[in-house]
This record gives C-alpha cells, structure tokens and sequence, in this order.
C-alpha cells in the first residue's frame, strides 16, 4: 500500500474537491442561469422566470439549427460508417506496405487543428471548385464532417477485429456462403457493439463540431454549435444559449449511460 | 465448385489477395488522400501565391512573402510565442491537477469513490465543447458568480482575459490528462508500494520516486492531447480571452483578405505539433495510445 500521513491524505481530498468544484460549478451555474430574468449572466440572480425557455422553444432559427446538426451529423455517420469499417478490414486483415502510413491518414483530420482542416476544405471550396462551376453547398459541410469522423469508427471496429478469430469466417465459406451472406451472418454480429460505439461517437464528434463549420457551412446554414457561438459573439449575449446549454448538459447523460450498457453488454458477450 | 459458378465475385474476391484488399482500401483511400490531403496541399500551395492587396483574389505564383511576413511582423510572431506558453501552461496545469487526482482515485478512495470520480471526469466530456466556454463565461463574466462569491474577500476575478483563456482550456482538456494518468496509477503494480514502503520510504519519496517515472508514458500521452488541442484552438481565445489572440485567430482572420498569410500560418501549430510528437517519440509513450 501507498503509506499517506494524514495531512497527505487530506491535502489529496482538497486536490480532488476543488477539481470537481472546478469542474462542476461551471455547469451548474448555465443551468441556473437558464432561469435567470435578467439579460445578463449576473449573480446573485434577482428574479427567475422561465421567460428564457419559452422564448428558446418559440424560435425557429434555433430548431432548424438542430435539424441542420442532426441531418449533417447523420450525413457524416453514415460516410464515416463505411469508410471507417472499410479501412478497419484493411488495416486489421492484411500486412501491405504503406500500412503505417494509410493509418496516419485516418488519424490526420482530427490530429490536425480545427482551423487547419477548416480553412484547407474551405480554400478548395472556394478557390478551386467554385471556379470551375462545382458548389457543394451543404454536403461540402458533410464531407469535411465525414473526413474527421471516420477515426471514431476506424478505432472502434479495429479494436474489435484484433480480438476476433478469422476461423469462423473461414468457417462460413468453406461451407458454401458468399463474402455477403458470411459478412452479414457471421462477421457484422460479432463487431455490432463496437460498430454501434462507433457511430454514436462519430454522431457526437459532428454534433459538437464548431470550428470547421464555420469555414465550411454554406452562407445563412446555421448548426446548432454556429448557432450558439453567434449568439455568444454578440455583445447582449441572448439568455436562450444558457437554455440550450442546459438541454445538451443533460443530453450528455445519455451517451454515459449508454457507453456504460454497451460496455455491460460487451461483458455479458465474452 | 458449384459454389464457384453460383457466386463470382465471391470467388474472385476469394482467390485474389490483392483484389480483396484494393476493394477494402479504394474508398477510404479515394476520400482522404483525393479529398483532404489534396486540400492540405492546395493550402500549402496558396501559401506561396500572390495577393492582389485591394481585392483580395489570389493568383498562382512563387512568393515567400506570406512567410516573410509570418517572422518579420512583431505581432505574428509575438502571438506565435504566446499561443506556444498557453498551450504548455494550459498541459502543466492538467498534469498538476490529473496527478493528485490519479493517486487519491487509485489509492485513497474507496471502489464506490473510485467509480464515482470515473464517471465525473468522463462526463463533462460529453457536455459539449461550447456549453463548457459558455460556463466560463457565466463564471467569470464581470457581474457574474466569481466577482460576486469572491468579491466579498476583495478578490476580483481574471475578467475575461488570457488567465481564463488557460484556464478555459484546462477546463476543456482536463479529462484527456486525468484519464490516462488514473489508469496507468492503477496499473502499477501493488507490490511495488509495499517494497518501496518496506524499505523505508516516505509516501511523498515513493510518489516522486516510483510512481511519477512509471507514469512518465501516461503523462506524455495526456500531454498531446491538452498540448495539441489548446494549440490549435482560438474560440476561447475569441468567447473569455478578451483581446487575447491566438494562432488561429490570425488564419480565420486572414483566410479571406490575405490567404496567403492564413496559408502560412495553418502550418504553424502543424510544425509545433510536429516537433512536440517528434520530441515525445522517443520516449515510446505514444505505441501505448
């Protein structure tokens, strides 16, 4: 054992108090916020009212921010599903040269800054294909979505593979099934969990995504994280932010909760 | 062999390797090298071409202007420098905290504790990288919770200003730390502490002498993350840093009058990153992420 005096002891708790202090205060503060009258963030609040909150759920531009976020980040899922699951086969079956290389090619997009990736698709947007008559539009924000997103899938399922044995995919074709039927009735059940993680995470990734949207949403394209930093870049920051804010601190309770089941489920499989 | 004439491709698929593996590879490879390398490239490209300065258009060309500009002018270079300390700031502060933090989860608390502080640490991940720059802002807005808590012992508050951008940050990169460096704490093995405190040593000589060298990999790796990240970021810097500006406030704020200058600079925190993995490698930390 780790022999702690007491004062040892007690100075770590405090460490520990204030990192949840620090950590938590923050985010309860927005959530009381949310009630909050007044038009700035002041504290001690003098009068509560759920004006805020009416006020959020009446404005349109902030629902179809949401719908914006929700479409682009499906959008990116799905992309990011194949060509994750794609390269994770590759990089997991095969030994060829360029392996280290291809796997540095997956990671790149989210290693990379925000503003670097931002700035890069936006310049070819712009600069290359707008000339010669290409508009991308809305799916130019998908595709540079898709293009981070494809890491959460790739490591996900890869882990997977390393864990499964090829013998009863061997199995499945030597007994006459094709590479289709032995991939959906053989393969995909054994990977479905860590395929599922995959996407839930490469969903959040682009749901929360601010910094390359805002080089490569179209022009009057709010998503929500667009949305939210407009709002906070005014001077009179709109109170409805803090609404909003309070709806994603409880929404994050879900993927915890559903990081824990899979995981619970991945136990129960072995 | 009926298998064979009823399913051609799977019999294709099956008897060449290398036909397997191009079907595998082609899309993903398709989309990142003839999407995204190719812009990375095309940036870089930019970087040396030519600006019209009352139009902004750009014209292809061979320049070293954009990088001329990016040493010689006071101010890029001073903001280089001080994004450079926020980010180093922004991971000694994480590593200050996340130890502390590992060893009381790992040795102190007990398994009910232990989960709990796992689940706190993870979740504010999730919140949503906005909503946690919006809760700094409420906390150290001029009239808001800081001011107005401390203000009472006549402390005032950082405002917003380049302290709470490093704090913002460490706020926003704290899990990335605090997680690796809570499993490698736990993964040490318990006889070690045993032997250590066998032969005499204090807890203080045992933390400094056994577990922060087995904890030497964990902390590179935490690093990277709170390192890289802080670099790259320039939101804080725009929502709590007042008139703080980072590296990336001068790409967004250059990409559309000088692209050239945005160009250039993009490759900044690349060559920072860069030069901080390369210098971290050799330590072999990272083959364990």
């Amino acid at each position: 054992m780790l022999r702690l005096t007491r004062g040892a002891r007690v100075a770590l708790g405090a460490i520990v108090a204030v990192v949840l202090v620090f950590m938590y205060v923050p985010l309860m503060l927005v959530i009381v916020n949310s009630f909050n009258a007044a038009r700035i963030p002041s504290w001690p609040i003098q009068e509560f009212s759920l004006r805020w909150w009416g006020a959020a759920f009446a404005n349109e531009a902030l629902w179809t921010a949401v719908g914006n976020s929700v479409i682009v980040g499906l959008g990116a899922m799905v992309i990011a599903l194949l060509l994750g699951t794609l390269a994770a086969f590759a990089l997991q079956r095969f030994d060829f040269f360029g392996k280290q290389t291809v796997n540095l090619l997956i990671v790149l997009p989210i290693a990379l800054p925000g503003v670097v990736t931002g700035v890069a698709f936006s310049n070819t947007y712009n600069n290359i294909l707008e000339p010669i008559g290409i508009q991308l539009g809305y799916l130019g924000m998908i595709v540079a979505h898709a293009t981070f997103c494809i890491v959460m899938v790739f490591n996900n399922v890869f882990a997977r593979l390393r864990r499964m044995s090829p013998s009863m995919q061997e199995a499945s074709m030597d007994l006459g099934a094709s590479l289709w039927q032995t991939f959906r009735l053989v393969t995909f059940p054994q990977f479905r969990t860590a395929f599922v993680a995959g996407a839930l995470l490469a969903f959040a990734l682009s749901f929360d995504e601010l910094v390359v949207t805002i080089f490569t949403a179209p022009a009057g394209v709010d998503t929500l994280p667009l949305w939210i930093f407009n709002q906070m870049s005014r001077p009179n920051e709109a109170t409805q932010v803090n609404v909003i804010a309070t709806l994603l601190i409880l929404l994050s309770f879900i993927p915890v909760y559903v990081s824990q089941r899979l995981t619970r489920a991945e136990e129960d499989e072995r | 062999m009926t298998s064979t004439a009823t399913k051609p491709v799977s019999a294709l698929l099956y008897r060449s390797r290398r036909l397997r593996l191009g079907s595998l590879l082609t899309l993903p490879l398709v989309w990142l090298v003839g999407l995204y390398i190719v812009s990375l490239a095309l940036l870089l490209a930019t970087a040396f071409w030519r600006v019209d300065p009352f139009t902004s258009k750009v014209t292809p060309a061979f320049q070293f202007d954009a990088f001329e500009q990016l040493l010689s002018n006071q101010a890029y270079l001073s903001t280089s420098l001080r994004t450079l300390g926020i980010a180093l700031t922004v991971t000694l502060l994480s590593a200050a905290f996340a130890i502390p933090l590992g060893i009381y989860m790992a040795k102190i608390a007990s398994p009910w504790m232990r989960g709990f502080l796992a689940v706190a640490i993870t979740l504010p991940l999730w919140a949503g990288y906005l909503v946690k720059i919006l809760a700094m802002r409420v906390t150290f807005t001029e009239e808001g919770f800081f001011n107005s808590f401390f203000g009472v012992l006549g402390i005032s508050g950082p405002g917003f200003s380049q302290p709470t951008v490093v704090l913002t940050l460490t706020y926003l990169w704290f899990p990335y730390m605090a997680l690796p460096v809570y499993t490698a704490i736990r993964q040490i093995p318990v006889n070690l502490f045993d032997a250590s405190a066998d032969l005499g040593a204090r807890g203080w000589t045992t933390v400094r002498t056994v577990v922060m060298p087995l904890l030497m990999p964990a902390l590179i790796a935490g690093s990277v993350f709170t390192f890289s990240l802080s670099l790259g970021d320039y939101i804080a810097a725009e929502l709590v840093g007042g008139r703080t500006q980072m590296i990336g406030s001068i790409i967004a704020n250059n990409i559309n009058l000088n692209p050239p200058v945005a160009a250039a600079f993009a490759f900044v925190p690349v060559a920072f990153v860069v030069l901080y993995l390369l210098g971290t490698r050799r330590t072999g930390a990272l083959e364990r992420m």
